[in-house]
């Protein structure tokens, strides 16, 4: 073997090894780096800065800014994180950057307002962030749906609700829905149907699949709580019947107060416990159920924590 | 071998020193002593966190512009001189001759680097009157910045070996932006489904990472740095110029210098 060829084997060998290595001990460093207090932070929080920095680029600097909140918000949730304190000021920048950005609205309300673990549970910025959109986007009738939305769902505050709808409503260019929605909400705010049709109206007015999933997901949701609402007062009905609760489902049956056995909509069947109340079997596999679920007691919470080895 | 690798690093040195890059540091010790003079006198309760942001983030420009400007001359300029004909007539290999190069600018860095970080640490003697606990992160923020020029100068020692000046300096250049911007590059990847997330996720591990050597946010608040990410950072960036500078040894192995 020539000098030259040894060299090159060498040369060769070494670049793809080193290739290898460098991008092993790029996992690792990403394991390093997700410490706190070496992630997560926001160093330019002032959009005049940022304006500045970005020489007149604010439309490409509001999208990194965007993607930067739904990758942040992406992770946080992913972890199992209640902390998302980086996220009202992501947000901040990118609509202050890029006030059209109407995503950034739409999104980022749904980010903010629900609870952990769906979300930052910060429904005062969601809608904050929301009559920002709408004062440099009054022609958007999304975003009075999305306020309204807001108002309804973490605020339960149904007269505000009612309000952005209506406003939305008398656009130019809008959803009919909206109408309705306003009305709905001065008569029968918290009913089920309202609720439906407002997760209804989500998925027809987006083309988005991630939204459309969201929707599916809340529309089974309320399908579960509805049913388990309606089974509840079906067992408490045959209680005052007959004196005492029923032990199975057949009984319910038996004396007509159902007919079949009543499953969720995942095909399963509906468990009756022995104190009346009704249950899912699989809640985990029916994300937003807010009945039916299982009472978690202190000891098997603890059971189904994973060890620490 | 290692004794001609060494004489070649030498005399990139000198010859770099000898084209006035050390002035360098008389811009940076003005603009840091400006700083520390003026900041003060401007805003409330920011020195420290001034001297440390603007004084490691002109280590690192000055630097990486150094080590951009000098490496992509290193071998097209001993062509157009001819004194590389001069060189490898003597018992002198091609890999010899990149890699002395290749620690040569390194050296001048490194030197330049030392000067530097010197002129950080008596502004911020000069603004807190004492160093304190928090400033030790500033040592691993400088070290970080040294294992970055390691990898910007194997990059532009690689690019010069097959491409004009001005392409390896914008190749290089771009280079150093997608590595900055490398962990937002490999979120994206995570996103996208499929064999494209893929191909993303392969791309966005290819390229430099710049992003971890880059901790002078964490160094200015006082933020400690996990001794792990001191040991795989040291590990990747000599990786990852060992790639580069393979992958220039290979080119310049091959090329028609006739």
């Amino acid at each position: 073997m020539t000098a030259t060829r040894r060299v090159n084997l060498v040369a060769g060998t070494a670049l793809l090894l080193s290739m290898a290595g460098a991008v092993f001990t790029l996992r690792a460093i990403d394991t390093a780096r997700l410490a706190p207090g070496v992630q997560g932070a926001l160093y330019i929080r002032s959009t005049t800065v940022l304006r500045r920095l970005s020489l007149g680029y604010t439309g490409l600097l509001a999208d990194i800014y965007w993607t930067r909140a739904v990758q942040y918000f992406g992770t946080q949730h992913h972890v199992g994180s209640s902390d998302y304190r980086l996220l009202a000021p992501l947000l901040e920048v990118t609509t202050e950057l890029d006030p059209r950005l109407l995503p950034a609205y739409q999104f980022g309300a749904n980010f903010l307002g629900p609870r952990p673990p769906d979300g930052a549970g910060s429904p005062g910025a969601a809608v904050a962030l929301m009559k920002y959109g709408i004062e440099h986007n009054p022609d958007q009738w999304r975003l009075y749906y999305n306020l309204g939305f807001l108002y309804y769902t973490e605020l339960k505050d149904y007269a505000k609700a009612a309000d952005a709808f209506a406003q939305g409503a008398k656009l130019p260019v809008t959803n009919k829905l909206l109408e309705v929605l306003a009305a709905r909400m001065a008569q029968h705010a918290g009913e089920f149907d309202t609720a439906r049709m407002l997760w209804f109206t989500t998925y027809q007015s987006n083309q988005d699949p991630l939204i459309r999933q969201n929707a599916t997901e809340h529309l089974v949701a309320l399908q579960v709580d509805e049913d388990v609402t309606r089974l509840e007062k079906t067992v408490e009905k045959y209680r005052q019947q007959t004196g005492h609760l029923p032990t199975s489902m057949g009984d319910l049956g038996r004396v007509g107060l159902i007919h079949g056995v009543p499953t969720d909509p995942k095909g399963n069947p509906y468990r009756l416990l022995p104190d009346g109340r009704i249950e899912v079997q699989d809640a985990k596999s029916i994300p937003f159920i807010t009945k039916g679920l299982p009472i978690i007691t202190k000891a098997s919470d603890e059971a189904a924590r994973p060890s620490s080895d | 071998m290692s004794s001609r690798i060494g004489y070649i690093a030498f005399n990139t040195f000198r010859e770099a020193v000898r084209d006035r890059v050390l002035y360098n540091l008389i811009a940076f010790a003005l603009l840091l002593s400006a700083t520390a003079l003026l900041v003060g006198q401007v805003s409330i309760d920011i020195e420290r966190l001034v001297v440390v942001n603007l004084g490691l983030t002109a280590v690192s420009l000055f630097g990486v512009l150094i080590a951009i400007f000098i490496g992509i001359g290193l071998v097209s300029k001993e062509i157009d001189k001819r004194t590389l004909y001069t060189v490898l007539s003597r018992p002198v290999r091609r890999w010899e001759f990149v890699v002395g190069k290749f620690f040569g600018l390194t050296g001048t860095l490194v030197v330049n680097t030392f000067f530097m970080a010197v002129g950080v640490f008596v502004a911020l003697l000069s603004v807190a009157h004492r160093f304190e606990k928090m400033d030790v992160p500033v040592l691993a923020a400088v070290y970080f910045i040294v294992l970055q020029f390691f990898v910007v100068c194997a990059l532009a020692l690689l690019f010069s070996s097959f491409s004009t000046p001005l392409m390896a300096a914008v190749f290089t250049f771009a280079l150093f932006v997608i590595g900055n911007l490398s962990q937002d590059l490999r979120g994206f990847a995570k996103t996208v489904p499929g064999v494209s997330g893929w191909l993303a996720n392969a791309i966005a591990y290819l390229v430099p990472d710049f992003s971890a050597l880059n901790v002078i946010g964490q160094a200015a608040h006082g933020d400690p740095i996990p001794g792990r990410l001191i040991l795989f950072n040291t590990v990747y960036a000599l990786l990852y110029s060992a790639v580069a500078i393979s992958g220039a040894v290979l080119i310049f192995q091959r090329r028609n210098l006739k």
